[in-house]
């Protein structure tokens, strides 16, 4: 099956940020930015259904600037087979991006979509939630363990209280927890690769 | 102006996250309305009744909506909120779960964490783990929002009388089924709801040693947290977490132990009224936020901290 992931271009995670002088916003200029940890454990997910055989093809996607193209040839250099970027210089609100992933979702039919359960700069926890709304699929969000099988997945979801189990209707929307895995570094060799992989501008 | 607060339950109990969220309705102003969706929810129903400052409570009983399934509490909120300007859940893990879903059936953007009310279409939320806080205004002709509890006072559970109203219609997706959960059983305060929280990190060493501080724990009547090192170390469960990814607290007293105080476990803990740090190292960041420091061993000076209380 196709999986889709979504990654996303932030301040790196050990940076302390600063507010801009007039409020206006957060100084982000020659800030160091990298893929969104969250985003990181998703691709990992990923790889991880590919390398059992669970998945066929994994498509990174990213909505936002062209800089972004830094973080998907990260995702392939992990193990993604293309990459797709929604290009846009405006900073987009949840739903926004959500309804650019849906349209991504139209066209490339995955079973699976695998998100972050937030991205570290705006902590919105919102837009897998919302790629679930728009495309009617079920959700399994804040997942601690992910199996596939029999047109179903099996998501373990970290809770207040403890750990929950559901299961869900293929295709469906799952965001990821800390613990759902370790994601692995990109050896130089595959770096290299991943230069010559498709990434397409839409 | 209308406000419809979901209700936070468990195992026929309301939660008291429930009645932060109440307050942040309060400061929106309008009448209250609270949702109680669940399976057998009577006595929730009632207990929700009883709030001050309820007008109306609405419940949706069913099956479907035993677990709070998202695709099923989603759609059931979506067929009454336009009859709100406001839809409020607490940021717990299951208002965060259905919430934005229902935002985006509404086409709608949510407001996630609202740490404070500045007007009807105004709220202040943290960004960036909390090292920055922005003021949002939403035109949205319905504002979905989900409340970080720890940013509002409880309201009495007491002393209101609303009525009741049954929700007839179910809706049930069926695209997922609840199959089983593994709650954490502790006779400590629940974390987020605790006045003393006393945490453990890596310099715990190991899972064994959190016995001292459940030991203190005990004495101060506190509730025990952990930092993400401790729990990916396998130390605690995760429920533990108190951080950016884990639970937002805001006790009287916060006491971390071996905790060096990273950028995404303050964004957890910050906003607690008196910040106590014993760390070995005098270069640990977690000195930048303590109010009190012990610079010493813990495996000597937890001891002893306990024999004092």
């Amino acid at each position: 099956m196709k999986v889709l992931v979504a990654v996303k271009r932030v301040v790196d995670y050990n940076v302390k940020v600063r507010v801009k002088a007039d409020n206006s916003g957060v100084d982000l200029a020659n800030v160091k930015m990298s893929m969104n940890p969250f985003c990181e454990i998703a691709v990992e997910e990923a790889v991880r259904l590919k390398e059992k055989g669970v998945a066929t093809e994994i498509v990174a996607v990213s909505v936002g600037p062209t800089a972004a193209q830094e973080q998907l040839r990260t995702a392939l250099a992990l193990g993604a087979d293309r990459a797709i970027l929604v290009e846009t210089n405006e900073e987009l609100n949840s739903l926004a991006i959500a309804k650019a992933l849906k349209a991504v979702v139209d066209k490339e039919q995955p079973q699976l979509v695998i998100l972050g359960k937030q991205a570290i700069d705006s902590d919105n926890n919102q837009t897998g939630q919302m790629l679930a709304a728009l495309t009617g699929y079920a959700q399994g969000t804040f997942a601690s363990k992910v199996e596939v099988a029999g047109g179903q997945v099996k998501v373990t979801r970290e809770i207040d209280g403890g750990l929950q189990t559901v299961a869900l209707e293929l295709p469906a929307i799952v965001t990821t927890d800390l613990r759902l895995n370790e994601p692995r570094y990109a050896s130089l060799p595959n770096i290299m690769k991943a230069k010559k992989k498709p990434l397409d501008v839409v | 102006m209308a406000v419809l607060v979901i209700a936070e339950h468990s195992n026929g109990a309301l939660a008291a996250a429930t009645l932060n969220t109440v307050v942040a309705a309060q400061k929106i102003g309008g009448d209250i309305a609270v949702l109680v969706a669940g399976a057998n929810v009577g006595t929730v129903a009632e207990a929700a009744a009883k709030i001050a400052g309820v007008a109306r409570v609405l419940v949706a009983d069913a099956a479907a909506y035993a677990h709070q399934l998202p695709e099923n509490i989603a759609p059931l909120v979506v067929s009454i909120a336009r009859n709100f300007t406001h839809v409020l859940a607490p940021a717990t893990t299951s208002g965060k779960n259905y919430l934005p879903r229902v935002a985006a059936l509404l086409d709608v953007d949510q407001v996630s964490e609202i740490v404070d009310v500045v007007s009807a279409d105004t709220f202040k939320r943290p960004i960036y783990a909390g090292n920055a806080i922005a003021t949002v205004q939403s035109s949205a002709p319905v504002k979905v929002i989900t409340v970080r509890t720890t940013g509002f006072d409880a309201v009495a559970a007491e002393g209101g009388n609303a009525s009741i109203e049954a929700l007839g219609e179910v809706f049930d997706a069926r695209s997922s089924a609840f199959v089983g959960e593994a709650l954490a059983k502790s006779d400590r305060p629940e974390l987020t709801a605790a006045k003393i929280v006393v945490s453990g990190g890596r310099g715990m060493g190991n899972g064994d040693n959190f016995k001292l501080l459940y030991a203190l724990a005990d004495k101060l009547g506190a509730a025990v947290g952990a930092s993400r090192a401790a729990v990916d170390a396998g130390f605690v469960p995760n429920d533990m977490q108190v951080g950016q990814t884990g639970k937002i607290v805001a006790p009287q007293l916060y006491v971390a132990v071996g905790i060096s105080g990273a950028i995404q476990h303050l964004a957890g803990m910050k906003d607690s009224k008196v910040i106590v740090a014993i760390n070995k190292d005098e270069e640990a960041p977690i000195f930048q936020v303590a109010d009190y420091g012990l610079v010493g061993d813990l495996f000597e000076v937890v001891p002893e901290l306990e024999k004092a209380v």
